[in-house]
């Protein structure tokens, strides 16, 4: 892809914490490790030489166990952190020069944000907090409120526009979050662990209101989980974090299919891969003369029932109308199968 | 070894030298600045004055209601409207109306312009943690300093009267009220000023509207100890002008009138449980929004 459709570009990014954090990129760049730096210099690295390419219009997730620096990137992108070195792109404009009124500019229009731990305003109501956003840019508040009650409306709060953040169950203080970051019709959301505190099942529906609302609106969201499954449900891309360095980025297939080492592995174990690995990224080259055919986007799990019940024990993979390839069972058993990363043998890589 | 059992104290000549040019150096001060002072204060007694006159010239019913009308206003509590109601008439019946005006008067524009300055500094100190070190001492001297030893360079200064009652009020009254802004500002939890930043707020929009909102119940918690910071103060104005029901009590002190030192107390008694009841059923209120079915 040319540079024109990425959205967000992150270019040799590091950040370090400590008093003197400049004099210290230059030890971590010399291949310094985190414990080193902070039992050696008292610093922490929070992250590392980061380059990633952020597509408009997608779901980027970005996953890492805690503490590997997932807050600590998002945060860059609306320059919430200062970064010890590197650059910040947003749409083709350098985040990191711009002054104050530029940067507020910025963060009024063009990126939004929701917080896991909702981060409302206790002493407003629901409509006033949703209105939010357009309050801060100085729009009178009767235009704000009726600009702000579509996606109160949206995000399934309407008759709740008069409680206060403490009468809501964390759910729905999460959809006030979600309502306040899109009404100021911002391209950019930046969700970070956003449905982490809700238990599962309203942490599904939140999925599900966000898919919807995605499947309309096309916003370049930047997406953070620890939760595999999460990350696999919403992400077009996924990077994954490990001590502050990016150890894989890439599609959810590729992921799970070529985990990049054992940090990666350990992630994918326990996932279903019948469930989320799809026909295109395991068939073989050659489509069969006869077979049932398979659009490549099915998973395996359907890809298999069909195998299974069907005389021939081959499929032809249809994408976009067009013969791409083959899957016999064979294939799907392998794909099944789990991989141990591209370094075979130990998984010490703590 | 006279060095171990007496302490080596400075020579008697150059103690009492160095006494007297504190003090002539002070009053020479006092003396070529004196007038240019007190004419700066005149607004200050002026306002008090004026409105000490209002309360005095008010009908006394009229007062009564008033004073009711702001128990509501401030609890919605009718038991505090009621005993508010029974407290004045006592008062007016006891004979110390008058002087109770003065006081409300001295104590209500002790508190007014207390907010008028403790909150802006307050302000100043959570914004900065180097204007914090330097207040904070400041502070620390205002309130543990004996209220006597202020009283020498403000009535040297402005002699006896009004102005320097109220000042010295002041003096004793502001810490609270700054020391809580400070704190409250500082408690606003980072995330939700995290959540003002992502959307573009200025340093305007995140003063009035998430940290000041936020820091109001302590802010109030600072305007109530104020307020009895300043009726604490009532007896000691009076020495140096204040008047007010701190008259009759120092009267009855110098000449052991037992029943008007109490009657007088009582009043000021009275008042404090007012002022205090109301402002703090107010600062409830003004939490309400914290209450909810999912505890916070
Ligand atoms: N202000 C700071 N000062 C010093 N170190 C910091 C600071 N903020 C973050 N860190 C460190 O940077 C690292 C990354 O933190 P970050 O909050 O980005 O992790 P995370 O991936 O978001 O973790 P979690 O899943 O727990 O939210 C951690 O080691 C943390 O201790
Ligand atoms: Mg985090």
């Amino acid at each position: 892809m040319s540079d024109e459709q990425m959205k967000v570009q992150i270019k040799n990014l590091y950040k370090i914490f400590g008093s003197n954090p400049k004099a210290m990129v230059e030890k971590v760049q010399g291949g310094m490790g985190k414990p080193e730096l902070l039992e050696k210099h008292g610093h922490v690295l929070g992250l590392k030489d980061i380059n990633l390419d952020i597509p408009a219009r997608k779901v980027q997730v970005i996953m890492g166990l805690s503490g590997s620096g997932k807050s600590t990137l998002i945060r860059h992108i609306n320059r919430l952190i200062e970064p010890t070195a590197g650059e910040m792109i947003v749409d083709g404009e350098d985040v990191l020069s711009m002054n104050d009124n530029d940067l507020r500019e910025f963060r009024r229009k063009k990126a939004s944000m929701v917080f896991q731990k909702f981060a409302l305003l206790p002493h407003r109501t629901v409509a006033e907090n949703a209105a939010y956003g357009l309050t801060i840019q100085n729009i009178p508040t009767s235009e704000a409120m009726s600009r702000s009650q579509k996606w109160i409306d949206r995000v399934g709060l309407s008759g709740f526009e008069n409680h206060y953040p403490a009468q809501l169950s964390g759910g729905m203080q999460q959809r006030v979050g979600l309502a306040r970051a899109l009404a100021t019709d911002a391209e950019i959301l930046l969700m970070d662990e956003a449905f982490s505190a809700l238990d599962p099942l309203i942490r599904t529906d939140m999925q599900n209101v966000m898919l919807d609302l995605q499947e309309e609106l096309h916003k370049t969201i930047i997406f953070i989980t620890h939760d595999l499954d999460e990350a696999l449900r919403i992400g077009d891309n996924i990077a994954i974090l490990r001590d502050g360095s990016m150890v894989q980025e890439g599609s959810p297939q590729q992921i799970v299919l070529d985990p990049a080492d054992d940090y990666v592995s350990d992630f994918i174990k326990d996932i279903n891969r019948g469930r989320v690995l799809e026909v295109g990224s395991v068939m073989h080259a050659k489509p069969p003369a006869k077979g049932p055919e398979l659009e490549a986007s099915t998973v395996l799990e359907e890809a298999m029932q069909v195998l299974v019940s069907s005389k021939i024990k081959e499929a032809i993979v249809v994408r976009d109308g067009k013969k791409v390839g083959g899957l016999s069972m064979e294939d799907c058993v392998k794909a099944m199968a789990r991989t141990q990363g591209r370094s075979e043998g130990s998984s010490a890589y703590t | 070894m006279s060095f171990f059992t007496e302490f080596p104290v400075m020579e008697r000549e150059s103690l009492r030298d160095l006494k007297k040019a504190i003090d002539s150096t002070f009053r020479d001060f006092t003396r070529e600045n004196g007038e240019l002072i007190e004419a700066l204060f005149d607004p200050l007694k002026d306002f008090l004055l004026w409105f000490q006159k209002i309360l005095l010239a008010t009908p006394w019913p009229i007062m009564i209601l008033i004073f009711c009308g702001l128990a509501w206003l401030g609890s919605r509590s009718w038991k505090m409207v009621v005993g508010t109601a029974i407290a004045f008439l006592l008062i007016g019946y006891f004979d110390m109306w008058e002087d109770t005006m003065v006081t409300t008067a001295m104590v209500s524009v002790a508190t007014v312009l207390c907010i008028a300055i403790g909150i802006p500094v307050g302000v100043a100190m959570a914004r900065s943690d180097r204007i914090q070190a330097v207040i904070t001492p400041i502070l620390d001297i205002m309130q543990t300093i004996p209220s006597f030893v202020y009283l020498i360079p403000v009535v040297m200064l402005l002699g006896i009267g009004k102005a320097p009652a109220l000042i010295a009020v002041m003096i004793y009254a502001i810490p609270p009220i700054v020391r809580l802004t400070n704190l409250g500002i500082r408690l606003v939890q980072a995330d939700v000023l995290e959540a003002a930043d992502s959307f573009g707020a200025s340093y305007r929009q995140r003063l009035f509207g998430v940290q000041i909102p936020l820091a109001l119940p302590n802010i109030f918690a600072g305007v109530n100890q104020t307020i009895m910071m300043a009726l604490a103060m009532v007896v000691i104005a009076a020495l140096i002008g204040g008047s007010g029901l701190g008259t009759p009590v120092l009267r009855a002190v110098n000449n052991q009138y037992l029943a008007l030192g109490v009657f007088n107390g009582m009043a000021i008694v009275a008042l404090a449980i007012i002022f205090d009841r109301v402002s703090q059923a107010y600062g409830k209120r003004l939490q309400k929004h914290r209450e909810g079915g999912h505890g916070v």
